[in-house]
């Protein structure tokens, strides 16, 4: 632990004396990139974050949406990133945990979760296959214990994290308007902590998630306890219900040094408490490590005195236990005591704002390099392209995964996850629909427009279940920034979300940033990940299987886009080229046609057209219907027959259209002005591209859906 | 006429298995806290899924000595209706209500995944309704959930009627598909599966009827509605 020399100075400045050992303690724990975001705080700030159903409220670690019917939606969004590179099942299971105290922070309860889950290469590098198994373990273990479905998310694989593991979870809450916590204190409210009890793991683990990744040190990872975390979720919510409580938090990154400091500072009041009443696993504590443990399953309540005995009842009957730590004072200072000993007082504002820090930033070198079109051609055919396609890691069925999830628990699942975006039914009646993305691939050769990118496809995702999008979350996940080149990159994905959330009228609802992202090898691709939030009034767009002679329908443009594609890189171990950019206009166009289209009942199917290309898009609907296909290439572009079957364009859906509906279709899409194209039909057993009347592609489906449904699960076994 | 759901620390399946109860089925049902008694004029229990005391030890076993579970048994002598689904099954046969063990399956692996369950006996008060043979779509979601019983145990079952539903493929390597059973009055069954997850339309794309049906016996059987 080690201040900058402009922390040095703003600490002289203002504190005026030396520092106390906890004290010292506390700001680095709060000042660290992790909790203080102090590269990236005045850059978020651009970000666009109202719109008419976003609820603000001082205090909240979460986004609230208002659903209607006097119904709320909550959403945050986490990273457990280094801690799960080093201990994958602890590490993922704990940002389970962490990222469900923040929805229930807010008064809702935590109704699904979501996992962005990124390794190095799984099918050469048994490290990697570790890393992924354990923590597919760890976020299973963790959410089916709590009966929290995980019903959604994605994975994929790429060299750059060798030996390292990107763990991003989403989490979801819905409750009452009426009983969301209105953040609040009076003077002489007691300060609280419920849950599990503090101890040595985790201490320090903000600062170690702020720097590279060196050492293994084990003891900055905390450890997960589910069962705590379930106790705690009903005794929280039946204090909510009984309106006990006024304030709360939960605690994170940085501990009690964060969750007192921050609390303190979001309501303008002061906290009074002494590090003697907090409930300890260990005797042998400093109390400067009580201040920064980051033990789990913890949440700070702030109460009325009149209330105390409610929770003490509470909190007895879920045997979990609950401490009294100190009291709300006027003069908005944290002070810390040991027994009658004061052992930190400073303002908490100073505490909670950490100095920020401007960050240069320039163009990396690399992307000037890039090389246009790989070199070799094709060795196979393009038979066996699709074929390899289909079985590559990033594009095969996730079914290994998920199967490992609950995600029927809560029995709102309506559309189950293995689709375009799965959704959940509410209380009054409407659908969520939610999907986070992202694509490391597309955000090296182009970082502004990849993180576009991600952002579309996450909207595409939603649309195709007939659900317009409300808010979003990011989360940017990069390298070190104090390299200008990486801060370069952060720079251009933030700004390309926010010109893209404000064409599209999405406000941004919660995110993090997570820098140090560094393995051996180097710096991380950009990862930014974004999850969408879509809103369906009724019965969402369930994705039937296609049959016998219904028609293809593609809308949207097929550009000369393979740079970042799965065919380049997975097929040709190709980086470069020029990745997709998102059109705004055409991306409004084409997703207000789908949803019209929906709406007037009129798709059968709508599937998003992003990794592999159109040739995964459709050959996913033919696995999907047991059905093969007669598909047009000519009708797509003048394009090359590769360029129309793998580049990954923007804004393309491919819908499924029974052939009585076809012509109102059409109808509709002419009016609206929109791009499509009518490519063939679904029949026979085989799936058949033709160019210029020849076929180009002829495969089984059969064969197909075996590498495709198969080919996680193979690589897995193979230990 | 009242349904008791019992809720242990860590059920999480109790809030669903109400709503199924009361919105979907009409009939009266309460939560009982696990260190609560159980009513005398209870007409049917139901111990719900989910992870008592965190699946730790064994799953089951520390909910099934829980105060509650002297009442249940009481009830049960009396021939009042019990189920347990999932979490609910294995903590009636770790309190010796049902006969048998459940394993870890046989993946090794948690499994969420819809299945087809066949009917076995169809006189329990919560299969009345049910064709014998009728299959059921219906999702499973655990981690032990191989049943085992040894073979002279699996012939009294057998020939008793004790063997209410079999997965109609192999799931996760329970002895002879078994997928519920009951005791030998038949008043109290156990299943891995979840009906819960399986009798609503909106959550069940496939068929929704046969899940329903276990409740609709259960109706029956109690008779009347609220």
């Amino acid at each position: 632990m080690s201040f900058q020399e402009h922390e040095k100075l703003h600490i002289e400045k203002n504190v005026k004396r030396e520092l106390t050992t906890t004290e010292s303690q506390i700001l680095a724990a709060e000042w660290s990139e992790h909790c203080s975001y102090k590269s990236s705080k005045q850059h978020l700030k651009m970000l666009p974050t109202t719109g008419p159903n976003v609820i603000v409220e001082k205090g909240y670690d979460s986004g609230v949406l208002d659903v209607g019917d006097g119904y709320v939606v909550t959403v945050h969004i986490e990273s457990h990133n280094h801690p799960s590179a080093v201990e994958p099942f602890g590490g993922a299971a704990t940002g389970v945990g962490g990222v469900i105290r923040d929805i229930l922070s807010a008064g809702t309860r935590p109704i699904a979760l979501f996992d962005g889950l990124r390794f190095g290469n799984i099918e050469t590098d048994s490290h990697a296959r570790w890393l992924f198994k354990n923590a597919v373990a760890g976020i299973a273990d963790y959410g089916n214990c709590l009966g929290i479905p995980t019903i959604g998310g994605e994975v994929e694989f790429d060299e750059c994290y060798k030996n390292y593991a990107l763990v991003d979870v989403a989490a979801v809450g819905f409750g009452k308007k009426s009983k969301l916590i209105k953040n609040h204190a009076n003077i002489d409210d007691l300060v609280i902590l419920i849950g599990g009890s503090t101890g040595r793991d985790g201490v320090g683990g903000s600062q170690f998630a702020s720097d590279a990744l060196e050492g293994e040190d084990r003891s900055a990872v905390q450890i997960p306890d589910p069962f705590i975390e379930k106790l705690i979720i009903e005794a929280i919510l039946e204090c909510r219900d009984q309106n006990c409580i006024n304030a709360m938090k939960d605690l994170g990154g940085g501990g009690l040094s964060c969750a007192i400091s921050e609390t303190a500072e979001s309501l303008g009041i002061g906290i009074e408490l002494d590090v003697k009443n907090v409930h300890l696993r260990e005797s042998d504590l400093a109390p400067e490590e009580i201040m920064i443990s980051e033990s789990q399953e913890r949440m700070l309540v702030i109460a009325s005195p009149d209330n105390l005995s409610k929770i003490n009842s509470i909190c007895d009957k879920f045997r979990i236990q609950c401490s009294v730590l100190g009291k709300v004072k006027e003069d908005k200072m944290m002070h810390v005591k040991n027994g009658n000993e004061t052992i930190a007082l400073l303002p908490a504002d100073f505490v909670a704002r950490g100095p920020l820090i401007s960050r240069e930033k320039s163009k990396p070198k690399y992307l000037s390099n890039l090389p246009v079109a790989p070199e070799s051609q094709n060795n196979l055919s393009l038979t066996d392209v699709l074929l390899k396609l289909l079985s590559s890691p990033n594009i095969a069925s996730k079914h290994w995964v998920y199967r490992q999830y609950d995600h029927e628990v809560g029995i709102r699942t309506v559309i189950k996850p293995g689709y375009d975006s799965s959704v959940l039914r509410l209380d009054n009646g409407k659908s969520l629909s939610v999907k986070i993305d992202g694509n490391p691939k597309h955000c090296y050769l182009n970082p502004r427009q990849g993180a576009i990118g991600c952002f579309e496809e996450a909207c595409r995702n939603v649309v195709c279940t007939g659900a317009t999008p409300i808010g979003m979350v990011d989360h940017l996940q990069f390298g070190n920034p104090e390299d200008p080149e990486i801060f370069w990159t952060f720079m251009e994905s933030i700004e390309g979300i926010t010109d893209f959330a404000k064409s599209l009228n999405i406000p941004c609802v919660g995110g993090k940033v997570s820098f140090y992202n560094e393995t051996n090898d180097g710096p991380i691709k950009p990862t930014p990940l974004i999850g969408v939030l879509g809103l369906i009034d009724s019965s969402p767009l369930h994705p039937n299987p296609p049959s016998e002679n219904d028609v293809i329908l593609l809308i949207g443009e097929t550009k000369d886009e393979l740079g970042g594609s799965e065919y380049y890189e997975y097929i040709h171990n190709f980086v470069g080229g020029t990745a997709p950019s998102v059109d705004v206009s055409n991306s409004k166009k084409n997703m207000d046609s789908v949803l019209s289209l929906i709406s007037e009942n009129l798709v059968k199917t709508a599937h998003d057209c992003s990794k592999g290309g159109l040739a995964i898009a459709i050959s996913e609907l033919c696995i999907f219907g047991k059905v093969g296909c007669h598909v047009n290439l000519n009708k797509v572009s003048t394009l090359s027959t590769e360029k129309i079957l793998f580049s990954e364009s923007h804004s393309r859906y491919v819908l499924v259209i029974e052939k009585s509906k076809l012509d109102s279709v059409k109808n509709i899409l002419s009016e609206k002005n929109c791009s499509f194209s009518e490519l063939g039909i679904f029949t026979s057993d085989q799936i058949i591209f033709e160019s210029d009347s020849n076929p180009v592609l002829e495969l089984i489906v059969d064969k197909a859906e075996n590498n495709y449904l198969n080919s996680l699960g193979k690589i897995i076994q193979n230990g | 006429m009242k349904v008791g759901v019992i809720v242990f620390p860590g059920s999480n399946c109790d809030r669903d298995m109400h709503h199924v109860l009361t919105d979907v089925f009409d009939l009266n049902a309460e939560f009982f806290w696990h260190e609560k008694n159980l009513p005398e004029n209870i007409d049917a229990v139901v111990l719900p899924g989910g992870f008592s005391y965190g699946d730790r030890l064994r799953a089951g076993v520390i909910a099934a000595h829980s105060p509650i579970i002297s009442d249940v048994k009481k009830l049960a002598e009396k021939g009042i209706p019990v189920l347990g689904v999932c979490n609910g099954f294995q903590i009636l046969v770790e309190s010796g209500l049902l006969p048998g063990v459940l394993l870890k399956n046989e993946s090794l692996n948690f499994m969420c995944e819809w299945t087809n369950l066949i009917v076995k006996n169809n006189k329990t008060p919560f299969t009345n309704k049910l064709e014998l043979n009728q299959k059921i779509p219906i999702p499973i979601a655990n981690g032990e959930g191989r049943y085992f019983v040894d073979d002279k145990t699996l012939e009294q079952l057998e020939k008793n009627n004790q063997i209410v539903f079999s997965y109609e493929n192999k799931v996760n390597g329970s002895v002879s598909q078994i997928a519920g059973v009951c005791n030998s009055d038949g008043n109290v069954v156990g299943m891995m599966p979840h009906p819960e997850r399986a009798a609503e339309k909106e959550i069940n794309q496939i068929d929704h009827k046969p899940s329903s049906l276990i409740f609709e016996s259960l109706v029956e059987t109690v008779g009347m509605k609220k």
